[in-house]
C-alpha cells in the first residue's frame, strides 16, 4: 500500500478550529461536582451493576494535565475483535467533573481494533475511569489518576 | 451547526486491513456550566451529542458525548475494510441538527 497520509498535527487541529471561539469550561463556585459516588452510580447504570475486573485496558493519559479544558486520552482494550470475542463499548467516566459521564464509544468486530483517542475536559485533579464492556457481558475497568494544573474552567471566578 | 468537519481516511487499503480514521468537528461544546461574566447567568448547554461512522450503510463506530468532551471533538479510531465503498460520518447536536461528510475508499 503506497498510500501516504499525514497524521494530524496539532497545527491542523488548531486550523480546523478556525474562527470557532474556544470555549473553556466554566465552573461557577456553586457548581456541584460529581463525586466518586455519582461516578459509581453512572458505572452501575452503564454496566447493569455487573462486577468489574482489572486488566485488558490500557489508558494513555498525561500524568499532569496543564490545561483541563482539553486533555488527550487514548483507551486501548486487548481483544481479537472477532465475532466470538470483541469489545462492545468503552465508557469514560470522571469522578470529579460536574457530569460523571464523559463519553461512550461503541464497537463491533468490524472495528478491527478496540482503540479510541479523543480529548476530554477535567475540572480538577482526579481519577479517570475507563470501562470496557465485552460481548460476553464481562466488564473491565481501569483507574487512571491525573493531576490537573488549571481546571477546565473558562470563568476565572470559578 | 458548525460547518467544516475534518476527516482523514486512507484513499486505498488492502482487503482485510485495519485502517485508522481521524475526525475533528469544530464546535465550542458549551458545557452548560459556564456563566456569562457580564450578566452572571448560566450559558445553556449546547454540544454535539453524537458521532456515527458508517461504512456502506453499516455502523462501524459510534460516540455518545457529554459536556465533559473538550471543544472541537476529535476522534481517532479503527475499522477493518473488506471491500471498496463509502464512509459516512454524521455529527448530531443538541438541537438535532446534523452534518454529514462522505469519503470513498478503494480496497483491493
Amino acid at each position: 500500500m503506497g498510500e501516504h497520509w499525514k497524521p494530524w498535527t496539532r497545527r491542523d487541529a488548531l486550523k480546523a478550529a478556525g474562527a470557532v471561539t474556544l470555549a473553556g469550561w466554566a465552573l461557577s463556585p456553586a457548581a456541584a461536582l460529581a463525586t466518586p459516588d455519582e461516578a459509581k452510580a453512572v458505572l452501575d447504570r452503564l454496566t447493569g451493576g455487573a462486577s468489574m475486573k482489572e486488566g485488558r485496558i490500557t489508558v494513555k493519559l498525561p500524568a499532569i494535565a496543564e490545561d483541563g479544558s482539553s486533555v488527550p486520552i487514548t483507551v486501548t482494550v486487548a481483544s481479537p475483535m472477532s465475532e466470538a470475542d470483541h469489545v462492545k463499548a468503552i465508557h469514560i467516566v470522571s469522578e470529579e467533573n460536574p457530569n460523571a459521564e464523559v463519553a461512550s464509544f461503541h464497537f463491533s468486530p468490524r472495528s478491527g481494533k478496540a482503540e479510541v483517542a479523543t480529548r476530554i475536559r477535567l475540572a480538577k485533579t482526579q481519577t479517570v475511569l475507563a470501562v470496557a464492556v465485552m460481548n460476553d457481558g464481562s466488564i473491565y475497568i481501569a483507574r487512571t489518576p491525573v493531576t490537573v494544573t488549571v481546571g477546565g474552567c473558562g470563568n476565572q471566578d470559578g | 451547526m458548525a460547518k467544516k468537519p475534518k476527516v482523514r481516511v486512507p484513499k486505498t487499503a488492502k482487503k482485510g486491513q485495519v485502517v485508522r480514521i481521524k475526525t475533528l468537528f469544530p464546535h465550542r461544546m458549551e458545557s452548560g456550566q459556564r456563566k456569562d461574566p457580564k450578566t452572571g447567568e448560566k450559558i445553556p448547554r449546547f454540544i454535539v451529542k453524537e458521532f456515527v461512522c458508517a461504512f456502506n450503510g453499516e455502523e462501524v463506530f459510534r460516540a455518545d458525548m457529554y459536556p465533559g468532551m473538550a471543544a472541537n471533538p476529535f476522534f481517532s479510531f479503527f475499522t477493518r475494510v473488506s471491500e471498496s465503498g463509502t464512509f459516512e460520518f454524521t455529527w448530531t447536536d443538541d438541537r438535532d441538527e446534523t452534518v454529514t461528510v462522505r469519503r470513498d475508499i478503494k480496497v483491493d
